[in-house]
């Protein structure tokens, strides 16, 4: 089985409100080292048996029709083996 | 003349729409179950406002795939005309019927309100009724509203009139202040290059009657039916 991670962020120099807000809180909260937030999303799937390389590939497929909108998001996927 | 307007699961400006366009414009109009396949028997189309399939993921992003959309597509490329209305505009943009795509609002919240709207181009199908650079009122409710595109994009779009409705003030002067949302260039809504296609975020179908204070939103329904009217008289053959 294939366990696969995907993270979605926004695109650099996109608008991002919410990881502005949460900035904000958390420089208010004292953490003023913080520089940048981002928020996105994080998504969990389990694939069935198939090869590494189709894996990912059919994973990327999957990010750019529906898991992201690769006009405003970026992502990144991690592919795990397990039992 | 027959309008659909289009049902996804979780839609909620659609009878609103089949409400205005039966009782105020007696227009004949049918919901049509985002199962369908076909869009044979409509000479235009309204995807309404609402939240379909909850926004899960990204607002429209689901519904894009929904089995009507096929033909919405197919309809659009033959110069059939859509309209898409807040979620729908959002649909139409996961769709790549229109460019750009949707952000949350600036403020992060969600936005229920009457804004006013300058009319950029009054030569589409769906604002031929209006005059240019008057100002309407009508309401948004959305979260994500804030409408991006890449600076390429962008000036394609002003450069070949594509920008159709801009957030103003009441005196019709485009200010930072009287963008709802952060939009890009105030940008309320915007059309295909071909024009068959407007995307907008407020809503018309919610002030095109007397009963509620504010007609405004007729622009929309009288452009669009008049437009169908006119094109059935010249004898051309409605599509499908």
């Amino acid at each position: 089985m294939v366990i696969a991670r995907v993270y979605v962020t926004p695109k650099k120099g996109v608008l991002d409100p919410q990881g502005k807000a949460v900035l904000q809180a958390l420089q208010a909260l004292g953490y003023g080292e913080v520089e940048e937030v981002r928020v996105g999303k994080f998504m969990e799937l389990r694939l069935g048996e198939l090869p590494e390389a189709e894996a990912r590939s059919r994973l990327a497929e999957m990010c750019e029709k529906l898991l992201a909108n690769p006009l405003i998001e970026d992502y990144r996927v991690e592919v795990e083996r397990a039992r | 003349m027959r309008v659909g307007v289009i049902v996804f699961p979780g839609s909620n400006c659609d009878h609103d729409c089949a409400h205005v366009l039966r009782e105020v414009f007696k227009a004949e109009a049918a919901l049509v179950w985002h199962k369908e396949t076909s869009l044979r028997g409509y000479d235009a189309v309204i995807l309404p406002g609402g939240f379909s399939y909850g926004d899960y993921l990204r607002a429209g992003a689901i519904a894009r795939f929904s089995p009507v959309m096929r033909a919405v597509e197919g309809f659009a490329r033959e110069g059939g005309l859509v309209l898409g209305i807040c979620n729908g505009f959002q649909t139409l943009l996961e769709a790549r019927l229109l460019p750009g795509a949707m952000v949350r609002n600036r403020s992060l919240q969600f936005i229920c309100e009457d804004v006013h709207l300058r009319l950029e181009n009054a030569t589409t199908a769906f604002t031929r009724a209006g005059q240019p650079g008057r100002v309407y009122r009508m309401p948004i409710a959305h979260a994500e509203g804030c409408y991006i595109a890449d600076p390429v994009t962008l000036r394609t779009l002003e450069d070949t009139g594509q920008v159709v409705f801009r957030y103003c003030t009441p005196e019709g002067e485009v200010t930072e202040a009287a963008n709802p949302n952060g939009s890009l260039g105030n940008i309320a809504g915007v059309c295909s290059r071909a024009g068959n296609v407007l995307g907008m975020m407020p809503h018309p179908e919610r002030c095109a009657e007397v009963v509620l204070g504010n007609e405004d939103g007729r622009l929309i329904f009288e452009s669009l039916l008049g437009r169908l009217a006119a094109t059935s008289v010249a004898g051309v053959t409605a599509r499908r």
